[in-house]
């Protein structure tokens, strides 16, 4: 069993502070502190690229339940992870399970932060920490796991604490981007350049499984270079931070959707909608849970989305584009989805792809693969 | 106005008495319905006999039937009222088999009554295993290997198809009445018989047995636009084999992955997409442990207890959308009550963990199986909530009310077992079964040895485990520590109660809780929001926890507010009668301009734990140091201790001690009406009589008390080993054995030995009083003679063979008590009465079971005045009980014996019913008749068939004599064991012999004769005089009664009752029913207060 009594310290930019113990790796990092009120998949949410630069809270207070699986590969990707390592920079939750149990675990939670030297605090009240997110929008924070013996110095952190360096303001996607473009073949009659911002291992499998080849290409590759590949169509992923920062993506998107197929995932539609000249803003504090509702406003249909974005499309620039509003959030009212009015082109704010979160729109993928067909 | 704006008025069936299997959940998924309707402006129709009920009152529900839920009277009430639509989905499975009835026979084509929300076809397709079966191939989603027979030859060959074992599944019965595991093919013959009797359509589902899997359930919501919803998924504790009523609980999994979580919720969907579900229904299933593989196990297509729960446990209001839904609403176009601002079209994000846990009865009953498995044998339920599993665990055990402070420190922890015994409780888990794991853990069997005999998940053992580590780390704790704080912090946070760490420090929970308070230990409040606080909520929805340092809400000061204590969990003696008392009270404290009603409960069936209900929910213990922990952080003007029953009853002294302020009668008084001794010299003092009794410390003085006063004595011991707290004795050696093998008798455990009188009536009266008005709602009179516990008697208002002058007397008596116990609220005294004179056996200072019975029959709400009354006010109603209705009102017990494997159904003077049903009628008979029916006895027709058996001597025998002449004269064949049977003849009754159950080989036989239905009722009544508690259980007539009780027909051990069913079955004849609705017979009351 590991050492249970690491302190560990939370502080939010605002001086907010949350002691608790620490576990995983020791050690001080900051970031953006989120919540995500997912209450399964950890292991999916902390490997998701989109975290990339931010302190995660789970509102679910007993976390590591089912332990850490070692990786069963599926169509060549593991399942249960969205990418090679934890992206977060933090994990802060209420209670950790040293004792799991699951036939497929082969490390407790703690092990693994430990392992890929994450920090992670507990035993905090993350409700409160939730509470003050939600009216206070995210903030900055400095997450401090402390040695055995170390005593936590406050009055020093919370002066480090008014110069946190904002994630955001560098460029997260260049940094969760593959490197070089890479090939995932299934032999099937259809290939999509995959442009990616950070994608999840996910939404390639689900590529995959409709047999649909993926050419994962960096995230700031040209439209000649991907027109070179001679894709049946676009698929434009997930990933972290402010979507405006993606200049380079948001021209190749501009260039590709007048010309292929294409989807958009998430930080995928907010570069769509940018391309086509709507803005997007950041909302206070985001959408990250699996129970976020997305209302198809030509029908009657609403479903159940994983989400987690913290930047949004403004509807009334969206309305001078040729770009439609497609699905919104019955809550806040905010753009969930997007599409051309006449070209086969559309994306959503969502996770189609689910993992974590409920299957309810994977359909998306067969429609993308239809609008290919199609061509 | 609805969404189908053709709908004006609807018919709502509840599930009638509270059963083993079908309870109080179905009151609140009702009432939710019934408020759903009302906000649409559409007139409702209400049929249910459980006059106990929040639904029934006529103030919820437009027109209120209190009939029985069997398609002949729903008929009557159709062509009364011709309702546009029918709601079958909000009580329980007797709805659901009464509305497929009725489609079937096409009463409702006939009178054009629509089915709202899910369609008949897609209730029987989860009704009939084959068809179920069916339908999950067809969405590809997995069934068990199975198969279904409707013989024992059939059952034969499926089972070895499959391989053994195999469990049987009886189809359409309640909580899986009958069901259970077959090894080999004589079990599988025995069960299988029983179950085509039991089965409504005679059939039985043999199944591939997947003991030790994962039980999951998800409650799942569809509208007719096809869009669906997960509100939880929930994860049973045990594994799969013991019946989900029967299984710890949480919610939402604990153990799931995120694939396996969304694999089976969207196979969930697929399902009840392919079933067509409008509304709600729950979805089981087994998960492997080694694996992703699952199977789907059933689907309940309406409201069910888990989901009842399920709304408890997220605060989504499942039964109230549900409806919505029916009435053609879409999800997105609802509102999530709770926020008042997102769409009702969202899953609940839970940041927290609940935990139910059944609680079980079945010491009560003598000679009944105490297994857990296949079939549900709990009568009631808990729930816990907080921040860790440890935490909601021990909560839980201490809401349970069976003596115990938490999953630790109790006396009985240490006391010696065997580990052979231990191992075998492991693996055949029993109602105890959850303290055999902490036994076997200190024992020294390893984690994964419990696992592997009981197949609960380790998970949940190794945090048994840390509770029990840390006892033993709060056994050596000094406090003067300094590490003591933390160590005390962290006891709390797991769930440990202050007088659990007491016991273990050898002090008392009062030093404790100031040494808590000292070093700010102290608990915090916080919401249920449905959305892990992503979102502001409004809720009132609370519950308090050690796992978080800032309380949800804040406290005004200066607000009027009183607290109200629920009844707590529902067991055997305390039921939805004290939810509706508690209701009551909170709804009358509004009236009377209270700011805050607050209500303390933990019951997740009920109504009061609906968040809307008060205008703030704790869902928590009702334990002194819980609410000190809310009366501390609320200041209230006090607390309301006397409307829930035995558990907020008892706390009021210590409450008191501690300095809370009770409302209501001082405690002074109160305590004069407890204490024995002090409540005999005041009836001394005020004339009034009283049956001999001595409060006795050793097992001799009790014998020589005894011989005193003469047989039979009552004897009530104040500590009970095992079996029932009371017991009638009727010579010395059933005393002597009793108080040795059953009780403890000590000068700390004194008995109370009283003189049983029999022949005797039973009387109850039921009133409020200010402490200078005395209100009598009613005089009940008990059918029975005394000697059967008044919760199990037969009771009518008004009294039908009571004198007047008994009945005057009876009034001067309690307007003398009451007087002189100055009672503020409600009070319950109990009389008996014989040769026509009144003696008082005690009196209650607190509601009573029977008030909302009183309260409905009479037309004066006794809790409104009562509340008057507890806020210091003066009631504003006299009436003397003696001024009748036009109408007579009878209550029936409701039995589950069927359920209880072994059971003797006999009654005593200790309950045994788990429900009660009330119809009202033009007369005794007409109303009688109604509720027996209601109670699911089976009046037998004319040209009858009855078995009589009376034990004892001839002149015991004789007794019977006038009640075979009677059913003689209704042209009724008459059937006797050999010994009746010669009385009868000798007496000029022609009776038929038929041999004993144990002379098995001779014709014709008793057995035989139940079984293939040539019995309609059995009349058996024991051997009264000397009535041996440990040797009657084998006897013929226990063969007897449990074999009528297996084959479903009705068994009367009373002579009294069987008096009164001849009265029934006499004037059926000529009389007919009437069909009138309560609101009706309450019109006519001139006087009523409602």
């Amino acid at each position: 069993m590991s050492d249970k009594n690491k302190t560990a310290i939370l502080l939010l930019k605002d001086g907010t502070s949350f002691i608790g113990k620490g576990f995983g790796a020791t050690g001080k990092i900051s970031g953006e502190t989120v919540f995500s009120t997912s209450m399964v998949g950890y292991t999916e949410t902390l490997t998701d690229p989109s975290y990339k630069g931010q302190i995660l809270a789970l509102t679910y207070p007993m976390i590591g339940n089912y332990g850490v699986p070692s990786p069963i590969l599926d169509l060549g990707l593991p399942r249960c992870f969205e990418s090679d390592r934890i992206q977060a920079r933090g994990l802060v939750i209420h209670e950790l399970c040293y004792e799991p149990y699951h036939w497929a675990s082969t490390r407790t939670l703690d092990k693994w932060l430990t392992d890929e030297g994450i920090p992670g605090i507990y035993g905090i009240d993350t409700r409160r920490l939730t509470k003050k997110l939600r009216t206070h929008g995210v903030m900055l924070g400095i997450l401090q796991v402390f040695n055995e013996n170390q005593k936590p110095d406050i009055d020093a952190l919370l002066k480090e604490c008014d110069n946190i360096h904002d994630p955001n303001q560098t460029d997260l996607v260049k940094e969760v981007s593959t490197k070089e473009p890479c090939r995932y073949s299934v032999n099937g009659k259809l290939t999509v350049v995959l442009i990616d911002c950070g994608v999840k291992f996910s939404i390639i499998r689900c590529l995959l499984t409709r047999g649909i080849n993926v050419i994962r290409v960096p995230y700031d590759t040209s439209a000649n270079e991907i027109l070179t590949y001679n894709p049946d169509g676009i698929l434009v992923s997930n990933g972290p931070g402010d979507p405006k920062r993606n200049t380079k993506t948001i021209e190749t998107v501009r260039v590709l959707a007048e010309k292929l197929p294409l989807m958009g995932i998430c930080l995928g539609t907010q570069i769509l909608a940018l391309a086509f000249g709507a803005d997007t803003y950041k909302l206070k504090f985001g959408h990250r849970s699996q129970n976020q509702p997305a209302l198809d406003l030509n029908s009657s249909s609403c479903y159940i989305t994983t989400q987690n974005h913290n930047y949004a499309i403004n509807m009334e620039t969206l309305k001078q584009t040729q770009l439609e509003p497609w699905f919104i959030n019955p809550n806040d009212k905010t753009i969930e989805g997007i599409r051309h009015k006449t070209k086969p082109v559309f994306a959503v704010q969502w996770h189609p792809e689910a993992s974590p979160g409920p299957y309810d729109t994977d359909m998306l993928f067969d429609k993308f693969k239809k609008t290919m067909e199609a061509k | 106005m609805p969404k189908f704006d053709w709908i004006h008025k609807i018919l709502v069936l509840g599930s009638g008495a509270i059963k083993i299997g079908e309870a109080a959940e179905f009151d609140y998924s009702g009432s939710q319905c019934l408020k759903a309707l009302q906000e649409e402006g559409i007139e409702t129709v209400l049929i249910n006999p459980n006059i106990a009920t929040i639904q029934t009152d006529p103030r919820l529900s437009g027109k209120v039937y209190l009939l029985p839920v069997t398609p002949e009277f729903v008929e009557k009430v159709i062509a009364k009222e011709r309702p546009d639509g029918i709601l079958l989905g909000f009580g329980g499975q007797t709805a659901l088999n009464c509305g497929m009835e009725l489609a079937k026979t096409g009463i409702l084509d006939k009178y054009n009554v629509k089915v709202l929300g899910t369609p008949i076809a897609a209730i029987e397709n989860t009704g009939d295993r084959e068809r179920f079966r069916q339908a999950m191939l067809e969405a590809d989603v997995p069934p068990l290997k199975s198969g279904s027979a409707t013989s024992v030859e059939a059952a034969m060959r499926i089972a070895e198809d499959i391989g053994y074992p195999v469990i049987v599944r009886v189809a359409y019965t309640l909580g899986g009445r009958g069901s259970g595991v077959a090894h080999n093919v004589d079990e599988l013959k025995e069960t299988v018989t029983r179950g085509i009797v039991q089965s409504r359509i005679h059939q039985v589902l043999i199944e591939e047995y997947v003991g030790h899997w994962k039980e999951i359930e998800y409650e799942v919501m569809r509208d007719y636009a096809d869009n669906c919803l997960t509100i939880t998924n929930m994860e049973n504790f045990d594994p799969m084999g013991v019946h989900t009523g029967d299984s710890i609980v949480v919610a939402p999994s604990q153990t799931l992955n995120n694939r396996e979580y969304q694999k089976i919720r969207q196979t969930s969907i697929n399902a009840i997409r392919h079933l067509g579900i409008i509304g709600e229904c729950n979805i089981q299933w087994a998960l492997n442990t080694k694996s992703e593989e699952f199977r789907v196990i059933e689907v309940n297509s309406r409201m069910s207890r888990s989901s009842a729960l399920a709304s408890k446990v997220t605060g989504y209001p499942l039964a109230y959308i549900a409806t919505k839904l029916s009435l053609g609403y879409l999800l997105p176009e609802l509102i999530n009550k709770v926020t008042e601002v997102t769409t009702a079209c969202f899953e609940p994000a839970i940041d927290y963990i609940t935990i139910k846990v059944p609680r079980w009865d079945l010491q009560k009953f003598k000679n009944a199986d105490r297994h857990v498995g296949p079939q549900m044998r709990s009568v009631g339920e808990v729930m816990a909530i907080g921040r860790c599993f440890e935490e909601v665990l021990q909560k839980a055990v201490r809401m349970l009310d069976i003596g115990k402070i938490g999953l630790v420190c109790n006396p009985e922890d240490y006391e010696p077992e065997s580990e052979k015994r231990i191992r075998g409780e492991l693996a055949n888990p029993t109602d105890e079964h959850l303290f055999k794991i902490s036994k076997a853990l200190r024992m020294g069997l390893s984690v994964s040895e419990i696992y592997r005999l009981s197949g609960i998940d380790p998970f949940f053992l190794n945090k048994i485990k840390n509770i029990l580590d840390m006892e033993d780390k709060l056994r050596k704790l000094n406090l003067n520590e300094p590490a003591a704080i933390e160590i005390i912090r962290e006891a709390k946070r797991i769930g440990f109660s202050d007088e659990q760490i007491a016991v273990c420090q050898r002090t008392n929970a009062t030093a404790i809780r100031n040494f808590r308070k000292n070093n700010k230990i102290i608990p915090c409040v916080k919401q249920i929001d449905t959305l892990a606080a992503e979102y502001p909520a409004k809720t009132n929805y609370l519950y308090m926890t050690y796992g978080g340092d800032e309380d949800d809400i804040t406290f005004s000061n200066n607000a009027s507010k009183v607290i109200v204590l629920g009844a707590g969990v529902f067991r055997i003696g305390s039921s939805v009668e004290f939810d509706w008392c508690g209701v009551n009270t909170v709804w009358a404290l509004k009236k009377n301009d209270v700011k805050e009603a607050i209500i303390i409960n933990y019951n997740p069936e009920t109504v009061s734990t609906d968040y809307d209900v008060s205008d703030k929910l704790y869902f928590e213990e009702l334990t002194t140091e819980r609410i000190l922990d809310i009366y501390d952080k609320e200041n209230p003007l006090g607390i309301i201790t006397s409307v829930g029953g035995q558990i907020p009853n008892n706390l009021s002294v210590k409450l008191t001690d501690l300095g809370a302020n009770i409302l209501g009668t001082s405690a002074e008084n109160v305590d004069l009406a407890e204490d024995r001794s002090k409540f005999s010299a005041l009836l001394d003092k005020l004339g009034i009589s009283q049956p001999p009794w001595s409060k006795l410390v050793t097992i001799e003085d009790a014998k020589r008390f005894a011989e005193e006063i003469g047989f039979p004595v009552l004897v009530r011991p104040s500590y009970v080993l095992s079996g029932s707290a009371m017991r009638v004795a009727y010579k010395n050696v059933s005393l002597e054995n009793f108080l040795k093998m059953a009780a403890k008798v000590s000068p700390d455990h004194p008995v109370v030995i009283s003189k049983f009188i029999t022949g005797a009536k039973e009387v109850e009266v039921d009133g409020v009083s200010d402490g200078e008005n005395v209100l009598i709602g009613a005089i009940m009179e008990h059918v029975e003679n005394a000697g059967v516990h008044s919760g199990d008697a037969t009771m009518t208002i008004p009294p039908q063979a009571l004198k007047p002058e008994v009945q005057k007397d009876i009034e001067n008596c309690t307007q003398r008590i009451v007087k002189a116990l100055k009672i503020q609220g409600p009070y319950n005294i109990q009389y008996l009465v014989k040769n026509d004179v009144v003696n008082v056996i005690e009196c209650n200072l607190r509601a009573s079971r029977s008030m909302p019975f009183v309260s409905k029959v009479r037309g004066i709400n006794l809790i409104d005045q009562a509340t008057l009354a507890m806020l210091g006010k003066k009631i504003n109603i006299q009436l003397s009980p003696m001024t009748a209705t036009s109408h007579v009102g009878v209550k029936v017990p409701q039995f589950s014996f069927m359920r209880l494997s072994g059971a003797d159904p006999v009654l005593g003077v200790e309950m045994l019913s788990t429900g009660e049903v009330a119809c009202i009628g033009e007369n005794f008979s007409d109303a009688f008749s109604k509720a027996l029916q209601a109670a699911e006895v089976h009046i037998p027709p004319k040209d009858g068939t009855i078995l009589i058996s009376i034990g004892g001597d001839q002149d015991n025998k004789k007794r019977v004599i006038p009640i075979a002449q009677a059913f003689q004269e209704m042209n009724f064949r008459i059937y006797a064991t050999a010994n009746t049977a010669k009385v009868l003849n000798d007496s000029g009754i022609a009776t038929t012999v038929l041999y004993k159950v144990r002379d098995a080989q001779v014709n014709p036989n008793i057995l035989d004769y139940l079984q293939d239905k040539k019995i309609d009722l059995v009349i058996n009544v024991p051997v009264t005089n000397h009535k041996e508690d440990y040797s009657d259980i084998l006897t013929d007539g226990y063969i007897i009664r449990r074999q009528a009780v297996e084959f479903n027909v009705p068994v009367i051990t009373n002579l009294q009752l069987a008096e009164a069913l001849i009265d029934v079955l006499k004037k059926n004849n000529s009389n007919g029913q009437s069909i009138r609705s309560l609101n009706e017979y309450m019109d006519e009351i001139p006087w009523k207060q409602w």
